[in-house]
């Protein structure tokens, strides 16, 4: 299955990371063929907010919701099953100063609905 | 065989033999709601063939087969109509975990069942729901009555939890050693609190939900004959123990009666032995926590004849040892308690206002019931009153209120 890993922290805390640390992690992920793509964000000051509304298209700065932890960077991971991409998420170096959401991925390639999903 | 006796057989099987079947067909049909409905397949099979046949040597194993192919069979006759759903495909073909009863893994099929139901990545409302539901076979209708929850509700927490499992894809599987003691952890906390559900209800009007303590203690039991970790033998031990005071705790008007004043007569001797043995077992690995301490505290007071009786330096010293693994403001003022029984009340009352200084406690209806009940011992009436009425102010549980209302009543009189 695949798996974002979606990593969020202080921006601060994230900052003070050493980048190399990081880097060691994700060559051995992608040395074992479990990391189909990562990469790191710059901070949240440079976001922009889209929207588009009856069709008129609105921008903002800054993110959607105001909160103390930023999303910092994600890795998109190929792991049989949630207690392995757990193992794998506790290993990203920012999971030790701020935390890893780790989402699956929905195969919306395999299984696309029609219309309003129904819950 | 006549219909009645058969059918006596039958709900015998059912008890003895459904979770055990769910927890296999769970393994080779790879999804929780087709393999209840295969338990469903394979019951009203039995119901058409048994009494034809007579009943099979082995039932788990022929309702296991029967499930099975049911839900096979339908997955075959859907996957015409269905363009795609690869589980029903490897179902179908085979390819999914073969039927073999003979296979260890099949007796830890109903561990897989329980690890997976007391998963972390479910919340903890859904651990207890589903466990109640899939490991002790509960109906959602008595599990919402046991936590005073409205049924749709319920059952929309055990669907939520069920789609996780699915979507998140949660493994069907006992954790691996280095990952096993955590995950025990959450195993166990779910245990003690369906059991602390069931012996003090946290609101309402009766002090002991019977079920919740006894299913507790069932699951309990089951854990251990597969897993006989030392803080599992200590988590049965404390909940054989506190439950063997069952009958002592309540008086017939549906009154808290405290330890001091339960008439010890009234405990179950056969469950204080049994958990005390536990206990023993538990102490002697060297590998013990906070269950297996707080069992031996239990059992020092279930070998006392009476409170005066009771080793109350044991009781403490256990306490200290149980505080350097948790240090918690709870098992201070239980520690506190203690002390007052062994050095006397003064001596418990300056360690429970130290703790309510620090204010964690503030809010804690037993702390100020410590209070009351120590300052009372002491002569200082005002002051036990107070604290008899803060008290009263944060209970919830109606035979906790009339206890501590007659408390207040016997001030006054006094």
């Amino acid at each position: 299955m695949k798996y974002l890993c979606l990593v969020y922290g202080e921006e601060q805390k994230i900052g003070e990371m050493d980048d190399h640390k990081c880097l060691a992690w994700d060559h051995e992920l992608r040395a074992r063929g479990q990391c189909v793509a990562s990469e790191a964000l710059e901070p949240v000051a440079t976001a922009t907010t889209v929207r588009v509304r009856n069709g008129r298209l609105s921008v903002t700065d800054g993110p959607f919701a105001e909160t103390k932890e930023q999303l910092a960077g994600f890795y998109l991971i190929e792991a049989r099953d949630l207690n392995e991409a757990i193992q794998i998420a506790a290993k990203i170096p920012p999971a030790e100063v701020g935390c890893v959401e780790v989402r699956p991925i929905r195969p919306i390639r395999e299984h696309a609905r029609a219309g309003a999903r129904l819950e | 065989m006549p219909a009645a006796d058969f059918n006596r057989r039958l709900e015998a099987v059912y008890q003895s033999e459904s979770r055990a079947v769910l927890a296999t067909l769970i393994r080779l049909l790879g999804d929780f709601d087709r393999a209840e409905e295969a338990l469903h397949d394979a019951f009203r099979a039995a119901l058409e063939k048994w009494p034809e046949q007579g009943m099979p040597e082995n039932p788990r194993a022929w309702l296991v087969s029967a499930g099975r192919f049911r839900s096979i069979d339908q997955l075959r006759r859907q996957a015409r109509f269905d363009s795609f759903d690869p589980l029903a495909h490897d179902v179908a073909d085979g390819t999914t975990a073969a039927a073999d009863d003979d296979d260890p893994s099949v007796t830890d099929d109903r561990l897989r069942l329980i690890f997976t139901c007391c998963h972390p990545a479910l919340a903890p409302d859904a651990q207890i729901s589903l466990t109640l539901r899939e490991v002790c076979g509960l109906t959602t209708e008595q599990i919402a009555q046991a936590f005073l929850t409205p049924v749709p509700t319920l059952a929309q927490r055990i669907v939520r939890a069920k789609a996780k499992i699915r979507d998140a894809g949660i493994p069907y599987e006992v954790p691996a050693a280095a990952e096993l003691a955590e995950r025990l952890e959450t195993v166990l906390r779910v245990i003690y609190l369906v059991f602390n559900e069931g012996y003090t209800a946290s609101s309402g009007t009766e002090l002991m939900r019977l079920d919740l303590a006894s299913e507790a203690i069932r699951l309990g039991r089951l854990l251990i004959e597969m897993l006989p970790d030392t803080e599992a033998l200590g988590l049965l031990a404390l909940m054989l123990l506190q439950d063997s005071r069952r009958a002592a705790r309540a008086s017939a008007a549906g009154e808290l009666i405290v330890l001091e004043e339960q008439d010890r007569s009234l405990w179950n001797r056969k469950q204080i032995e049994e958990g005390s043995a536990l206990v023993r077992r538990a102490l002697s690995s060297r590998r013990f926590g906070p269950y297996s301490l707080q069992a031996a505290i239990a059992a020092v007071h279930c070998e006392a004849s009476s409170a005066t009786e009771t080793d109350w330096n044991e009781i403490v010293y256990l306490y200290d040892l149980l505080l350097r693994m948790e240090t918690t403001p709870i098992v201070e003022l239980n520690r506190a308690v203690a002390v007052a029984m062994r050095d006397g009340p003064a001596a418990g009352l300056a360690l429970v206002d130290d703790l309510l200084a620090q204010g964690d406690l503030a809010g804690y209806r037993l702390a100020h019931a410590a209070r009351a009940d120590l300052c009372r011992r002491l002569g200082r009436n005002a002051e036990a009153r107070d604290a008899y009425l803060r008290a009263l102010a944060l209970v919830q549980l109606e035979p906790e209120r009339q206890f501590l209302q007659r408390r207040l009543g016997e001030l006054a009189g006094g």
